[in-house]
């Protein structure tokens, strides 16, 4: 226990005081499930961090929704860097100056060290086999997934569907249209956020499949291990970008840029890929990705910015006020 | 007589209303209070003392005491203050004072943690300033502070002015006369008067001050070992998935909210 050092840091936080740094220290600021997954990659990193230069690291943690802390770090709270699940999060940082806008081109795979789709999770022994986004239209399926107009995850759910259907309907737009009515109609309640729609689904047995981002569905299924909850992988979906960035304003003024920099590049290795790996997220480390392929089926990815033209032009088109989400989410 | 009933269409009436208080407490309180210690314990007690020694769960028990700590003392003397001050003078904006002691009881604590957000941000009125100055207020301890002093101003102030109007100023009047001076008469006439009072309003302070959760959200920044209070480590708990943490967290806050509803209760004897 170091209640100690915490009382002397409060005191000095009390009195307006910085807290002294006697190593290097972290601020990463996340989104709202990734918990355990950096309390399993950090210690890897402190490890590694001592091992090649000599000091010490203490990282820590803020976890809530994504769009929130890209507010908070507006706001004050001092990140040194953000590891997010949307990227347009980390446009709002870099347009209030807080970092460079072309984060992207900072780090491999558009600053994504992992990435994640929308992917299913079906009642155990998939009774009514439920594949693929088509068997989400058919009228004896109810998916269970958030609001699109208030989650992230759901805006996904909603922009695969939209692309496997133009994709299997020779890009008519029409015809996507149609798709994505027909499984919005069945939906029998929209949660505001994942994890109410994964109440919805697993505690109070509401629906047939519950469709969210794969990395998630292997904890939900093991948090409700009694009931045989099965992941399924549809033949197509969206790649879900989790992008990171050093927050350069933040780590200048902290001192933090080389630590910072060394954490979010170490995401990329093959030890840190390792534990991605385990928690259900999809790699950009190829032969580390050789070793999960068992339980990662093989899945056709598209971008957003291949068959939406990016998420300027999503926004547009699709969530803006009388936009294409509005005329076919049918029943919100 | 208007009001004409027979003894047994009464007895039956009140068995029904009975019933009815006694189910909806059931259904509303108790199980809701049970279920928080079943699902705690619902994978024993093992699970449940690795959940509550875990140090980010220890650091946010700690923090909520330590935000607890500074904020009830202050609100003790600034709600003696107030109601003194309100309660024993006249003076012009009396009644203005009294709307303000209780503004923060008609607004939702969001609003206030926005507020403070808004004027101590890095974008803020003062943000820059403070920037400039290395003082960080929001999402630091001093932030949560300032949100959890708002909302729990009134507590104290509310239950010692009846009091005090109540009693009127013949006492320290009388003090005075007898040659006591302003200390003399506060420490020997008012506040044994007021003592029960204040205790009762110090205890639901304090119970509202360690359960404070949506302004506080706004100022914490949720570092979690830094300014994770107790509420918001079970929402993330919680998030997490992990039902048992999440419930283990909140059956302490349960703890401190049933004891002080029995300090509430015995205050509450004492006080009549």
């Amino acid at each position: 226990m170091k209640f100690p050092a915490l009382t002397a840091a409060a005191l000095a936080l009390t009195l307006g005081a910085a807290p002294a740094q006697a190593q290097d220290t972290l601020l990463n600021v996340s989104y709202d499930i990734a918990r355990e997954l950096f309390e399993a990659l950090n210690p890897a990193f402190a490890a590694h961090w001592e091992e090649t230069t000599g000091r010490t690291v203490t990282i820590d943690m803020s976890h809530g929704g994504s769009s929130r802390q890209a507010r908070a770090i507006l706001e004050g709270l001092p990140a040194d860097v953000v590891t997010f699940n949307q990227e347009t999060d980390i446009d709002v940082l870099a347009d209030g100056g807080l970092l460079p806008a072309d984060w992207r081109d900072l780090l491999p795979n558009n600053a994504s060290p992992y990435y994640s789709l929308p992917a299913f999770l079906v009642r155990e022994g998939n009774p009514l086999n439920i594949q693929d986004w088509d068997d989400l239209a058919r009228d004896d399926v109810a998916p269970v997934f958030p609001n699109p107009k208030t989650s992230g995850n759901a805006r996904y759910t909603y922009l695969a569907a939209y692309a496997y259907a133009l994709a299997n309907n020779g890009d008519d737009h029409d015809a996507a249209q149609t798709f994505v009515r027909d499984i919005f109609a069945s939906v029998p309640v929209f949660d505001t956020g994942g994890r109410a729609a994964t109440q919805t689904f697993a505690e109070r047995n509401i629906g047939d499949v519950l469709v969210t981002f794969e990395a998630e569905t292997g904890g939900i299924a093991a948090e409700y291990a009694a009931q045989g909850l099965e992941r399924v992988t549809p033949s197509q979906s969206l790649f879900a970008a989790f992008p990171v960035a050093v927050v350069a304003e933040n780590a200048e003024r902290n001192g933090t840029t080389e630590v910072a920099t060394a954490y979010l590049e170490w995401l990329y290795s093959a030890e840190a890929q390792q534990i991605l790996g385990e928690y259900f997220y999809r790699l950009t480390d190829e032969t580390v990705a050789a070793e999960f392929a068992d339980s990662q089926a093989a899945v056709d990815l598209v971008t957003v910015d291949d068959v939406f033209g990016g998420w300027d032009a999503i926004r547009a088109d699709h969530l803006a006020d009388g936009a294409i989400l509005d005329q076919v989410f049918v029943n919100q | 007589m208007t009001h004409t009933h027979l003894p047994g269409q009464t007895r039956q009436g009140e068995r029904l209303l009975i019933g009815i208080a006694v189910v909806t407490t059931l259904l509303f309180i108790a199980a809701p209070l049970v279920y928080i210690f079943a699902r705690a314990f619902s994978q024993g007690w093992q699970v449940y003392a690795e959940n509550i020694l875990h140090p980010a769960t220890l650091h946010a028990i700690w923090l909520t005491t330590v935000v607890a700590i500074i904020v009830v003392p202050l609100n003790v003397a600034f709600g003696v203050a107030a109601a003194w001050a309100v309660a024993k003078h006249r003076f012009p904006g009396r009644g203005i004072l009294v709307t303000i002691i209780e503004i923060p009881f008609s607004i939702s604590p969001i609003i206030a943690g926005i507020c403070y957000l808004l004027l101590y941000g890095r974008q803020g009125l003062l943000g820059p300033w403070l920037q400039a100055n290395d003082l960080q207020v929001m999402f630091a301890l001093p932030g949560i502070v300032l949100v959890t002093m708002f909302v729990t101003a009134p507590f104290v102030a509310r239950e010692v002015l009846p009091l005090m109007q109540a009693q009127g100023s013949e006492q320290e009047e009388a003090a005075v006369t007898l040659g006591a001076n302003g200390w003399q008469v506060f420490t020997r006439v008012t506040l044994p008067n007021i003592r029960w009072a204040l205790l009762y309003g110090a205890v639901l302070c304090t119970a509202r001050a360690v359960g404070e959760f949506g302004g506080v959200s706004v100022v914490s920044g949720n570092i979690r070992g830094q300014t994770n209070t107790l509420p918001l480590h079970v929402e993330l708990l919680f998030n997490d998935l992990n039902a048992v943490g999440a419930f283990a967290a909140a059956s302490t806050l349960t703890l401190i909210a049933v004891v002080a509803l029995i300090l509430k209760a015995v205050l509450e004897g004492r006080r009549a």
